[in-house]
């Protein structure tokens, strides 16, 4: 039988709930199966209400399931919250000693976690470890796979405190193997020949991706949920000769990117939408003066602060219409964490070979959100700088223009200090030298040199992800993290005998208008699923493609969509 | 050999006949004759204003950006590539206005820069309104009832524990091409204040006014080592107005300390997707 597993670690912030969850993620990662998994949390630092989710498949998985075959409770509150998604033939792993529930019915399963680990180890902190042993115990899944990862985990703190976790983990299995074993009906193994794949959230792809495509320096100020982006590589640059600066705001980390790049290094930031608020001007710098820069959006909820630590798709039209006055750019929407990945590659590459500003963007859904994907394979990717002239062409120019009007728009690119000529930009209008100028034909020339640069930007974007069924009812449109709820919404109601299109949308701008409007109006009703209140990309259809989009399922009360939601609300909202 | 020639003007000039630039200029072009620094081993990074145009009156690498946001420009190009000589410029307005989050912060982390500030204590570009450095009470169009206490940028750099300060004239070349010079030998960043008159709109702190007031702290037997004589010194003005050297201190420069630029500039080092495999591991 298939497994198609979902399994919930919840507590206060503190409680060591992240950790019960990631454990759990590595194990049967390791296993050979594929995860989603997320992590819910609250703006604060001790506290509040936390879980982790943590989906578990023999088959590639895209997003959260609501419904829980497995709870592990480590406060009443985690029971209170989410007892009604438990399936009945689910199982609420919690302690009555600690939690005084009332627990009543076969869901119920009793395990004195605090005990164990005051009289295993003497020590209450791992009473997450406990709940580990017990739900890994629970699910019929073996021991030894969970040690191993304990005693990589905990490596840092000393022989100890492995040796402790591990104990921890034996009392909680073998206490659901004596009284647990017959709970649950449904078990997870690993699959043979263990297809090992690299289990990593979003914000990881895009950093790795980064670090792959070249980057050389990130300049950030920390913002959920795009600070482990920069985090990372302060961290893991450090062995790469990557520079990460921790600067004192955003404008002066775009500003700082920008004169990084300028010099002629891959230089990006990442930020959520309060901070690139503070870096649009900055943008319409890096589009004027013709300069290379990635700009990574998390988007939140807002306006403002808004949910610091939820998720949203409310910034589409922000992404494509910052900065003031008219420049080129490109928008990239990764719908999953190994789309990320390739594209941080692809912006570095079209920046570069544009010399223009590119953003990707995301959401705190798909940057916090883990899943498992196969091994990136480095020796795909290709770097490439556009006309960036070699030290020896450089050595050899006398009189270089910065700016040289071309058809193309693009023109060749020395670096200051390459050679003896000059490189010259400037915020104002200026000339193809670079100088600032007043004159409208050297402004026009300049302004339209610019503007032919998004042509070849077209050129490069890659056509919406289209999957057809025969007489489909419906097409579902989507873009970005919505991906996975999409797809797995699209085959539930295949299930249902209800055929549909799914066209995603993952690289925004320059818009695919022909690729997407010749999926619409093909019989099928169009519907467009985004996470936020006005329907942005629905209406960017309609601007760009001139088709009217039949329906929309919108999103924003912070939280991801779930595929049964998406089939619940199509049945009943769109007909 | 590099003379003054090689730093001749690239536009025409548009500053105010009279205006304290042209002094600023002269002296900047001789310190680097004297220095035998050559244009393409340069970079000049300005904002906006009437002092940022500079970089266009002569010869060298330019990244003209945004107003107030000099310095983070500057420190991205230093760190990409130390091999250049970054020179930042300002008004008062970019320097101790819209961009002074970035100097204080640029200041802590001692990047090596020479920033130069011509303080006019008065916008010129936007015609006539007052600056942070206005006298106190300064009367302009946006601020007929005054202008807010003027800020000392002295204290202020000193607060932050700048590594070099020093406070030019514009009416004496030869003293401020040398402070220039020091400026730029200096390992670290180094914030030089330019007394400017603005003969268009300021009426007030004239050449002649000044000419009045300044003296010079080398004259004087002063010691730029000692902290708080120079915290003494950043408070006067007003009768007599010190100029020269007014600290300096050897602390670490940010990008020396940096690991990664320890073989060779970041920017000539080559791109290899292929290192990464180990970090892929990790996610196995």
């Amino acid at each position: 039988m298939a497994i198609d597993f979902n399994i919930m670690a919840g507590g206060e912030a503190g409680q060591g709930v992240q950790s019960v969850g990631m454990i759990l993620a590595k194990i049967m990662a390791n296993g050979g199966l594929h995860i989603f998994a997320d992590q819910d949390y609250e703006n604060r630092v001790r506290g509040g209400h936390n879980f982790f989710r943590i989906r578990v498949s023999d088959r590639e998985v895209l997003a959260l399931s609501e419904k829980l075959d497995v709870l592990v409770a480590l406060n009443k509150e985690t029971i209170d919250l989410h007892r009604n998604k438990v399936k009945s033939n689910g199982v609420i792993i919690f302690d009555q000693e600690q939690t005084k529930v009332d627990a009543q019915g076969e869901i119920y399963f009793n395990v004195p976690l605090g005990r164990l680990a005051e009289e295993k180890v003497k020590n209450k902190l791992m009473t997450n470890t406990v709940a580990v042993g017990a739900a890994i115990g629970l699910c019929g899944y073996d021991f030894d796979p969970l040690a191993v990862v304990l005693r990589k985990e905990f490596a840092r703190h000393g022989e100890k405190i492995v040796e402790d976790n591990v104990v921890a983990a034996k009392a909680g299995f073998d206490f659901a193997l004596e009284y647990g074993a017959q709970k649950l009906s449904q078990k997870i193994k690993p699959i043979s020949g263990n297809n090992k794949r690299m289990l990593l959230h979003g914000n990881e792809a895009l950093a790795l991706g980064a670090m792959v495509g070249g980057c050389k320096f990130i300049a950030g100020y920390p913002m959920t949920p795009a600070t482990p982006i920069l985090e990372y590589l302060a961290d893991k640059g450090r062995n790469f000769n990557v520079v990460a600066v921790h600067v004192e705001d955003e404008i002066a980390a775009i500003n700082m990117s920008i004169g990084a790049a300028y010099a002629g290094v891959r230089a990006m930031v990442a930020t959520s939408g309060g901070g690139f608020c503070l870096m649009v001007e900055g943008l319409a710098l890096a589009g004027i003066t013709e300069t290379p820069v990635v700009v990574v959006l998390g988007q939140r909820p807002g306006p403002a602060t808004g949910m610091p630590t939820r998720t949203e798709q409310g910034e589409l039209w922000f992404a494509l219409h910052s900065g003031h006055g008219e420049f080129p750019r490109a928008v990239l929407a990764p719908a999953t964490a190994e789309e990320a990945f390739y594209a941080m590659i692809k912006a570095f590459n079209m920046a570069e070979k544009y010399q223009t500003p590119v953003i990707v963007l995301t959401d705190h859904h798909l940057a916090t959100s883990y899943t498992t994907v196969d091994r990136f394979d480095l020796k795909q990717v290709s770097i490439d700088r556009g006309e960036l002239l070699s030290d020896e062409e450089a050595g050899k120019l006398t009189d270089y223009k910065r700016h040289l009007v071309t058809d193309s728009g693009i023109s060749p690119r020395a670096l200051p200090g390459q050679g003896k000529a000059l490189v010259v930009t400037d915020s104002d209008e200026h000339d193809e030298a670079g100088h600032m100028i007043e004159d409208g034909e050297t402004r026009n020339q300049q302004n339209l040199k610019r503007l032919r640069k998004q042509e070849g930007l077209k050129s490069e974007i890659t056509s919406p992800e289209l999957h057809r069924m025969p007489d489909a009812e419906f097409t579902l449109i989507g873009w970005g993290s919505t991906y996975g709820a999409i797809r797995e919404a699209a085959d539930l109601l295949k299930g249902d005998g209800v055929a549909t299109n799914i066209l995603h949308i993952s690289e925004i701008w320059p818009f695919p208008a022909e690729s997407v409007a010749s999926v619409l109006n093909n019989g099928a009703k169009s519907v467009v699923i985004e996470s936020n209140a006005t329907a942005q990309m629905a209406q960017l259809i309609r601007r760009e493609t001139g088709h009217e989009i039949d329906a929309t399922i919108l999103k924003f009360d912070g939280r991801p969509f779930y595929a049964e939601e998406i089939v619940d609300r199509l049945k009943k909202e769109v007909t | 050999m590099v003379t003054v020639k090689d730093y001749a003007e690239s536009i025409p000039i548009t500053w105010c006949p009279g205006c304290g630039n042209f002094a600023i200029l002269q002296a900047l072009r001789k310190a680097l004759v004297d220095l035998a620094i050559e244009p393409h081993q340069i970079l000049f990074v300005s904002g906006i204003g009437q002092a940022p145009k500079l970089p266009h009156y002569t010869q060298g690498n330019i990244f003209d950006g945004l107003h107030g946001r000099t310095l983070p420009a500057a420190t991205g190009a230093k760190i990409a590539n130390h091999e250049l000589i970054v020179l930042g410029i300002d008004g008062d307005g970019g320097a101790y206005g819209e961009g002074i989050g970035h100097l204080l912060a640029t200041m802590r982390r001692n990047v090596n820069i020479t920033y130069m500030a011509h303080n006019n204590q008065v916008y010129g570009l936007t015609k006539g309104q007052a600056s942070p450095t206005s006298d106190t009470g300064f009367v302009t169009r946006t601020t007929p009832l005054g202008a807010s206490q003027s800020l000392n940028p002295l204290a202020l750099a000193l607060s932050s524990d700048v590594s070099f300060l020093a406070r030019g004239f514009a009416g004496d070349v030869e003293h401020l091409s040398g402070l220039l010079k020091m400026g730029i030998e200096h390992r670290g960043f180094a914030l030089i204040d330019i007394l400017q008159p603005c003969v268009s709109f300021n009426h007030r702190n004239t050449f002649q006014w000044y000419r009045e007031r300044v003296y010079k702290l080398e004259e004087q037997g002063y010691d730029p080592g000692d902290k708080t004589a120079a915290f003494a010194k950043a408070q006067e003005w007003g009768d007599r107005i010190p100029i020269g050297l007014i600290y300096r201190k050897e602390r670490p420069v940010y990008e020396e300390q940096l690991p990664a630029l320890k073989e060779m500039a970041l920017v000539k080092q080559k791109i290899d997707p292929l290192q990464f495999e180990a970090l892929l591991d990790e996610f196995m």
